[in-house]
């Protein structure tokens, strides 16, 4: 047949990611396991287990869930709405709302510094109406803020592409056969969903899991994430590349356990893209 | 219809990227064969202008990067990632390293301006640098608070008032590691050098009850949050605050009366460096008489160059009292020394606590 | 009644959450023309001064020529590599299949932070940083969106077509050329744009990885928001958002023309 030639087209590919994924992979793992002087060491995989860098674990645990959840309860009934009113993904209201992400990661984020400032466009709006300052810069719920708002087209957009999927003569069918709103929802729709909705809490979760420069702008450096602890681990005077590549494999175990929970609940369906 | 659109889109993006990254690829290697310079500075701690006329003049290519800490400065050496030729950094990291042999020795006699900057800095720069081999000062001041006289109707002339309630969410830190040590040390009359972990760890604990009162932890973003009024008071250094005070009249600064640090900061030629001649070059250049003098309005921090100091008339050096304090203000400030590497460790330690905290 | 309801409901949702999606870039957009030099949340007069500035400033200037050229150059690059071996992959046998999807996952389900961590250690160890290793690590991230993007096309390939050129005499290239790539051709697009947004999107990667003297967007403005209110970059962001916009509209017009004329078709 001389089809087997098409296999080398894979070549490219294949070697690029060894170099550039797995390579790397291995030498965080390496330097992950030993010390400064090259000798075998648990130490910086098990730091994770210390107060200084378990506390702030847990707290980006606590708040991607949050900020993963909220995009989710704000999203689903969203692409609920949007699916009944666009004809497919291509469709102008469905774009208006991937527009946000193509501006620029930072900007977006600075746009909220302006908004929660102390004395920014929302203290300056309650001023005028009569109302009360908050203050909600350098918070946790500003950082909460920041991310989901950031996140948010990731959990649309994946949601939205599972529910196009769905065949409407299904659920006609279903009306026809008396079923009520609420049973369409829960037996048609949202188990149709699901790929949809695990893609969305994964693009959602994992970058919130480790993010930090959103913990930077908005939280002032009183909100310190795990994030922050290995971006500093690199970059700060405590700077070490062995305990930061220790935190990172540790992050990356977490994460990995995390989605094999997903996974769990997942039953190996079709997942949708975000696009 | 819709498809050959995104079609032609699509064409004109490749064609626009292949050609960008043609362009980008050439300007690549050229950059790798000019003689440059790779200097590391504080953030907004030279005048642009400086960087092009010196380009203009030399024909040296100025690679300009920026750091937020001199923690962070250091990381970023050590690491090897980039080959600086030039950093200016604080007193104390300077003296690691220069204990640590991470300095060249610069020839500071073969260069022309070095001798406009005062004896007197030379004198102080001494305490990191013995010999006055590896360091030419830059810049020096103090650190006080900086204070709002519309929100505030007294001086704060004491380190207790961070600790003040009235001021819960109206107080601003610096987000660095020994310059948030000051207050809690100063007040408990130590030196802000110690290295006794006793000592350390009841400050820490002043900081950590501190921490519910603080707004934000901010290194270069004081001066605009405090110029903005997000904040009443701030731990600021002395040209910072006097720069504030320009952009909002309400903005006076103090050096509280326990005391606190003097700092001086001074360029170091790394060992990491590639191109002495350049750098060399370069910080002669930062020391000529005109440049300095624009470099010193652009900055506006204490400057330690006689031929900018001679310029500025003695009415104006009373009136600025955070960028030409008084000699007994001076008397009241110790200057940083490196504590060594084990006092460090437990430095960073208890500031990633408190971080966490 | 209750329909009507819920209609209305639905309509308001979507204006609401709409508000809120553009509330800070229409604020970023108001900034920009605010004349007030400090607080931006005061009114100070309208100016157009800093996109006057903006045109000078190298920094900003710079930045975005960075960018343009880092997620052009990465997307492209991504999406050759992505599409050869997605096609490559059709005659593949399952065990190799498995090991390429498995490759691919891990940027995806890496943190971005892991990513650019892992690839500073390796460049700084082999080679030191520069413009191509910062383009080398945008095009590792983003390769995986472009096989999954193309991917699932390839699998919808009714490979006869192919076989038949090829009986016909084709060359397997020429048959590829003709019979493959125009059949996969909107999923390959759609992987260069969305490797596009995410280049142009991302920090992290970038932060980790950056050359010296070299800023792409992200990391200049992470750079620059510390020291005051940069009036020249909310500028930016205006005319970002002002283009973006108007690619939509055109899309919009497009594809309103497209349903007019398939409508038209149609009777």
């Amino acid at each position: 047949m001389g089809k087997s030639s098409s296999k080398f087209l894979a070549g490219p590919y294949i070697v690029w990611m060894v170099l550039f994924t797995i390579i790397p992979l291995c030498m965080v793992v390496y330097n992950a396991f030993t010390d400064s002087y090259g000798a075998f060491t648990m130490e910086n995989v098990s730091a994770i287990f210390d107060p200084v860098n378990a506390k702030p674990l847990w707290l980006s645990f606590k708040m991607s869930f949050i900020v993963t959840v909220a995009c989710f309860l704000i999203a689903f009934p969203l692409a609920m709405v949007l699916w009944k009113y666009s004809k497919n993904r291509n469709s102008f209201i469905v774009m208006v709302f991937i527009l946000p992400m193509w501006m620029n990661f930072m900007l977006r984020t600075l746009a909220w510094r302006l908004i929660l400032l102390n004395n920014g466009f929302l203290n300056h709006g309650l001023e005028m109406l009569g109302l009360n300052h908050v203050y909600l810069m350098n918070t946790k719920a500003a950082i909460i803020l920041g991310t989901a708002y950031d996140y948010f087209p990731f959990m649309l957009l994946p949601i939205y592409n599972a529910l196009v999927k769905i065949d409407k003569d299904v659920i006609n069918a279903a009306k026809d056969l008396g079923a009520t709103g609420f049973v369409i929802l829960k037996r048609i729709i949202l188990p149709l969903s699901i790929p949809g909705i695990v893609s969305g809490l994964t693009m959602v979760f994992v970058p919130s899991m480790s993010e930090f420069v959103i913990a930077d702008m908005l939280g002032g450096g009183k909100v310190y994430l795990i994030g922050n602890v290995i971006e500093q681990a690199f970059n700060s005077g405590y700077a070490d590349v062995h305990l930061g590549s220790g935190l990172s494999l540790s992050l990356m175990g977490i994460i990995v356990i995390s989605m094999l929970v997903y996974k769990f609940f997942d039953k190996g369906e079709e997942r949708s893209g975000v696009w | 219809m819709k498809h050959i659109f995104i079609k032609k889109l699509a064409a004109v993006f490749l064609c626009l990227s292949l050609s960008l990254n043609l362009v980008a690829c050439g300007n690549n290697t050229e950059a790798k064969e000019e003689n440059q310079i790779i200097v590391f500075n504080y953030g907004d701690y030279i005048d642009r202008d400086v960087l092009e006329q010196f380009e203009k003049e030399t024909g040296i290519k100025v690679l300009y990067e920026e750091f937020l800490t001199p923690e962070a400065m250091y990381t970023k050496y050590k690491n090897g990632t980039v080959k600086y030729d030039l950093i200016c950094c604080s007193d104390y990291m300077l003296d690691k390293m220069i204990k640590d042999g991470e300095a060249r020795e610069i020839d500071i006699d073969s260069m022309e301006y070095t001798s406009n900057i005062d004896n007197d800095f030379w004198q102080v720069s001494k305490s990191f640098d013995a010999q006055n081999k590896y360091t030419v000062p830059y810049f020096w001041g103090t650190v006080g608070i900086l204070y709002n006289t519309s929100m505030l109707d007294f001086v704060p002339d004491s380190w207790e008032f961070l600790w003040d309630k009235r001021f819960k969410n109206n107080i601003i830190m610096q987000n660095s590691v020994r310059d948030s040590f000051i207050p809690p040390l100063v007040l408990d009359g130590k030196s802000i050098n110690t290295t006794d972990e006793k000592v350390l760890r009841k400050a820490l604990k002043r900081l950590e009850e501190q921490k519910e009162l603080v707004q934000s932890y901010l290194v270069d973003e004081v001066r605009d949050d405090m110029a903005n009024e997000q904040a009443a008071l701030a731990v600021i250094y002395s040209g910072e605050a006097s720069l504030a005070s320009e952009y909002n009249e309400d903005l006076e600064y103090v050096v509280p009366k326990e005391g606190s640090n003097i700092w001086m900061d001074s360029w170091i030629i790394p060992r990491s460096s590639s191109n002495y001649e350049g750098a060399v070059k370069f910080l002669d250049f930062l020391c000529r008489d005109d440049i300095a003098q624009k470099n010193f309005e652009y900055v506006y921090y204490s400057t330690p160059n006689k031929a900018v100091l001679d310029n500025i008339d003695d009415e104006e050096k009373e009136e600025d009292n955070a960028i030409f304090p008084d000699n007994d203000i001076l008397k009241r400030c110790e200057m940083f020394t490196y504590p060594g590497e084990e006092a460090e460790k437990l430095y960073n330690r208890l500031w990633k606590e408190l971080k966490v905290y | 009644m209750v329909r009507k309801i819920k209609n209305v409901a639905g309509k308001l949702y979507l204006i609401l959450i709409l508000l809120i999606l553009y509330l800070p870039i229409a604020l970023l957009v108001i900034s920009s023309f605010n004349a007030s030099a400090r607080n931006k949340a005061i009114w100070g007069g309208f100016t157009v001064s800093a996109y006057k500035e903006l045109v000078h400033d190298e920094t900003v200037m710079g930045a975005l020529y960075t960018t343009l050229m880092l997620a052009g150059g990465a997307a492209f690059i991504a999406t050759v590599l992505g599409t050869l071996v997605c096609i490559g992959m059709i005659n593949m046998k399952k065990i190799s299949k498995s090991f390429i999807i498995g490759v691919t996952q891990i940027p995806l389900l890496n943190s971005d932070i892991v990513t650019g961590i892992a690839l500073m250690l390796l460049f700084t160890r082999f080679v030191g940083l520069s413009f191509g290793t910062m383009l080398i690590a945008h095009i590792t991230f983003i390769i995986p969106y472009v096989v999954l993007s193309v991917q699932p096309k390839v699998l919808q390939l009714n490979l006869s077509t192919y076989e038949a050129a090829l009986d016909l005499g084709a060359s397997q290239f020429y048959a590829m050329w003709k019979v493959i790539l125009p059949e996969i051709m909107p999923g390959i697009l759609s992987g260069f744009l969305l490797a596009f947004t995410m280049s142009l999107d991302d920090f992290s990667v970038t932060y980790f990885t950056k050359a010296p003297g070299i800023h792409t967007m992200s990391t200049m403005i992470n750079a620059e928001y510390r020291k005051g209110i940069q009036t020249e970059i909310y500028a930016l962001s205006t005319i970002i958002f002002a283009i973006i916009l108007f690619v939509l509209f055109i899309i919009n017009r497009k594809s309103e023309k497209a349903a007019k004329l398939e409508a038209e078709s149609e009777v």
